[in-house]
């Protein structure tokens, strides 16, 4: 009621303003303070919003053929995730840091998911994990082949750069709500931001790693006759392999990082759990959540950090 | 002889404006002019040579002389601002991308100063690289060839090992064996044995000399050594400040050099294993006997006397050398009523022509006389005295320059 009051008296004096003709003539303006105007003299906010709101309707329908995919693979992952039994699981995951990295880890992995199951947190953390690893596959899908794009052209760099700074600095809020308008809220659009905020890694990375290549390297390859296709596939990626998979483990942390921000859009999971533990005040399931996520995100470094440095050994 | 490679005024203009530099050198400005007024850089100025089948052809010069650029025009990794490049008939200059990838996937390989392995591949995988960029035989036949190419080098045993597992001088093999894997015409070699120590670069220049002789192919050697240029070389170019100012056989460029620039490789070159006793051997300044039916001892005599000499050299009508005679033998055969074979002294033996000068030092200093030097046909060359020898020797602690 008392905004409703503040408004309307607002709107009252602005009436009666207009209406006295002495007070037009000279108008307040004190060049003291020049950005006091109400709602900013270049009207920004609603531009934005009358150009948000034109455009989301049109830009719908395209959306929704982007949402497709996502949808069907993340489902896909969670159904399997969620299908195979834990313990099988907790094996197989243990399996793979035995095979890519050490034995301590293997068995730090093993541990932490059998915590994981304990602590009650098991299905929210498969879920987090097929949102974690379907933002991943699209963003080597899509970082990977703008990294290399990026290795062959300076002016690419040069537009590209700046892009990718704004998507790793501007906070996730500011785009939630775009998204969140062209997807509805739910586990895609979660999907969406995560891979605006973590895609950039992989791109940069890819760059840098072929880039770094050898210069002698890449001369000896193209005296032996190496078409353009067969130096990036048996050169160039080789060579860039490990610094690639720096820039997938980075992405990794990245979109486990989102888990949190992500739920407020109504992506369930480990990151709801903390969310709601906030929101109810109840710290002991904003622990587990937040317990869930941590353990996660320390197995999944590991492992693809060591994928990485097994390669040049 | 059969040309190989054939380079037909050839420029490299480095920079951004390739047509302005070749204009200005036309008009006869200097490198330096045209890199001060408009940046750009004469990496090789007119450059004509032939590379006959089956040498090795050596190009030396200082550091920045043009050598790399020289070579890596040969295959195109650096592409000629004009000029033609001629392989056996084929203008590489004019080839296509495909074209050119069939030439180096085939015909030209190529082995690199800093061995440039890749150091993902296993050796047998490195030197198999050719074959499989081509991909036109079997991964059998493709293992077959690197481990036969491997064998050569003397590195079958290490087909398993990363590159970073080998020493220096090991892995430049590898890289030697992945060039020959793809049996190259020509192959292409920048330095490739500058970044190994003394010992081992040796080494691997006896490697490459052995190779050669088996199968005689024509190899572009660069070096900044004249040692190592006239140890492998069949022929030297000498390159300065992107010029070939010198084409010619090691004796030719020692014994003739174009200028103080190729003389100045001279200094601190040990001549004692550069030049042979053929290179110093003298033909005048002796006394020669022709040895026919009727030369007998007391002409001979007369011979040595009239030309005031105590040494006598005896060939035959086709001049192979028969030995050495001196005035004392001759008249200790005369008194026992001998011929002139009886004449001949025990020493001083012939010396192949072939003999570097460090080899017969103690062989000369130690003579009676000066001894013969003959070819490997026995025919006679030259004698070198002390005084010879040493005068060769100075050559390299004198100033030539
Ligand atoms: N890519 C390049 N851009 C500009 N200048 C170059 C380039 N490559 C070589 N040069 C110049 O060309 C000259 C010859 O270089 P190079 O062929 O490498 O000499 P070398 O192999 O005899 O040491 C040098 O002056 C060098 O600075
Ligand atoms: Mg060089």
């Amino acid at each position: 009621m008392s905004q409703d009051n503040a408004w309307g008296a607002q709107q009252e004096t602005d009436a009666s303003y207009l209406a006295d003709k002495s007070q037009v003539t000279e108008p307040s303006f004190d060049w003291t303070e020049p950005f006091t105007v109400d709602g900013g003299i270049i009207p920004l906010d609603d531009l934005v919003d009358a150009t948000i709101n034109a455009v989301v309707p049109v830009l719908r329908p395209i959306f929704q053929v982007i949402a497709e995919p996502i949808a069907w693979i993340l489902n896909g992952i969670e159904a399997l995730l969620l299908w195979i039994p834990a313990p099988f699981i907790i094996v197989a995951l243990a399996l793979l840091a035995l095979k890519f990295s050490t034995r301590a880890i293997a068995i730090g992995s093993f541990v932490g998911l059998l915590s994981i199951g304990l602590i009650g947190a098991w299905d929210a953390a498969m879920t987090t994990l097929s949102l974690v690893i379907t933002s991943l596959f699209f963003c080597i899908i899509i970082g990977l082949p703008m990294g290399i794009w990026l290795s062959r052209s300076d002016k690419a760099v040069s537009i590209v750069r700046p892009i990718l700074d704004a998507m790793q600095t501007t906070p996730a809020f500011v785009y939630l709500i775009p998204i969140v308008m062209v997807f509805s809220p739910g586990k895609v659009a979660g999907v969406i931001v995560t891979i605006i905020f973590a895609v950039p890694p992989v791109i940069r990375l890819t760059n840098l790693g072929i880039r770094q290549v050898p210069a002698d390297l890449i001369e000896a390859a193209k005296a032996f006759g190496t078409s353009p296709r067969q130096l990036l596939f048996k050169v160039q990626l080789p060579l860039a392999l490990p610094t690639i998979m720096a820039g997938v483990n980075q992405t990794l942390m990245l979109g486990l990082s989102m888990v949190v921000i992500a739920s407020m859009i109504a992506v369930p999971g480990l990151g709801l759990m903390v969310l709601q533990g906030i929101g109810r005040n109840d710290i002991g399931i904003a622990t587990v959540g937040g317990l869930g996520i941590v353990i996660l995100a320390i197995i999944l470094d590991r492992i693809t950090q060591h994928i990485g440095s097994k390669q040049h050994k | 002889m059969k040309t190989k490679l054939s380079v037909q005024n050839v420029y490299k203009i480095f920079g951004k404006h390739p047509k302005k530099a070749m204009s200005l050198l036309e008009r006869g400005k200097s490198k330096d002019d045209i890199f001060s007024s408009i940046g750009q850089t004469v990496g090789v100025n007119d450059a004509s040579f032939d590379i006959y089948e089956g040498e090795i052809f050596v190009i030396m010069g200082l550091s920045g002389s043009g050598k790399s650029t020289m070579v890596r025009m040969l295959n195109r990794l650096i592409e000629p601002t004009k000029g033609k490049i001629f392989l056996d008939d084929v203008d590489i200059a004019q080839l296509n991308d495909e074209e050119l990838r069939q030439i180096r996937l085939h015909k030209i390989s190529m082995v690199f100063q800093s061995f440039a392995l890749m150091p993902h591949l296993s050796v047998r995988d490195n030197v198999a690289f050719g074959l499989d960029l081509a991909g036109e035989v079997s991964e059998t036949e493709r293992i077959e060839r690197a481990n036969a190419a491997l064998d050569r080098v003397g590195l079958l045993a290490n087909g398993d090992s990363l590159p970073k597992e080998l020493s220096g001088g090991m892995q430049q093999r590898v890289g030697l064996a992945r060039a020959l894997c793809i049996n190259p015409d020509v192959l292409l070699m920048d330095e490739a044995f500058s970044a190994l120590d003394p010992l081992i670069r040796t080494e691997m220049q006896d490697e490459l000399l052995r190779l050669q002789a088996e199968d005689k192919r024509t190899i572009v050697f660069i070096s900044h050594d004249l040692d190592e240029a006239v140890r492998i070389g069949d022929r030297i170019a000498i390159m300065q400040d992107g010029d070939v100012v010198q084409v010619g056989t090691p004796d030719e460029i020692i014994n003739q050099p174009a200028n103080d620039y190729v003389r100045s490789f001279f200094r601190g070159v040990d001549v004692s294993t550069i030049l042979t006793a053929k290179d110093v051997a003298r033909r005048k300044q002796q006394t020669l006997i022709k040895k026919t039916s009727d030369t007998g001892l007391s002409t001979s005599l007369q011979l040595l006397k009239d030309n005031d000499r105590d040494f006598g050299y005896v060939v035959d009508a086709s001049n192979h050398y028969i030995g050495v005679v001196s005035i004392d033998s001759l008249k200790q055969a005369q008194s026992k009523q001998q011929s002139l074979e009886h004449a001949l002294l025990k020493q001083p033996h012939a010396i192949d022509a072939d003999t570097p000068l460090g080899d017969l030092i103690s062989d000369v200093a130690q003579a009676p006389c000066s001894p013969a030097v003959i070819n490997d046909q026995g025919k006679f060359l030259g004698i070198i005295s002390k005084t010879i020898l040493l005068e060769a020797l100075d050559r390299q602690t004198g100033d030539p320059l």
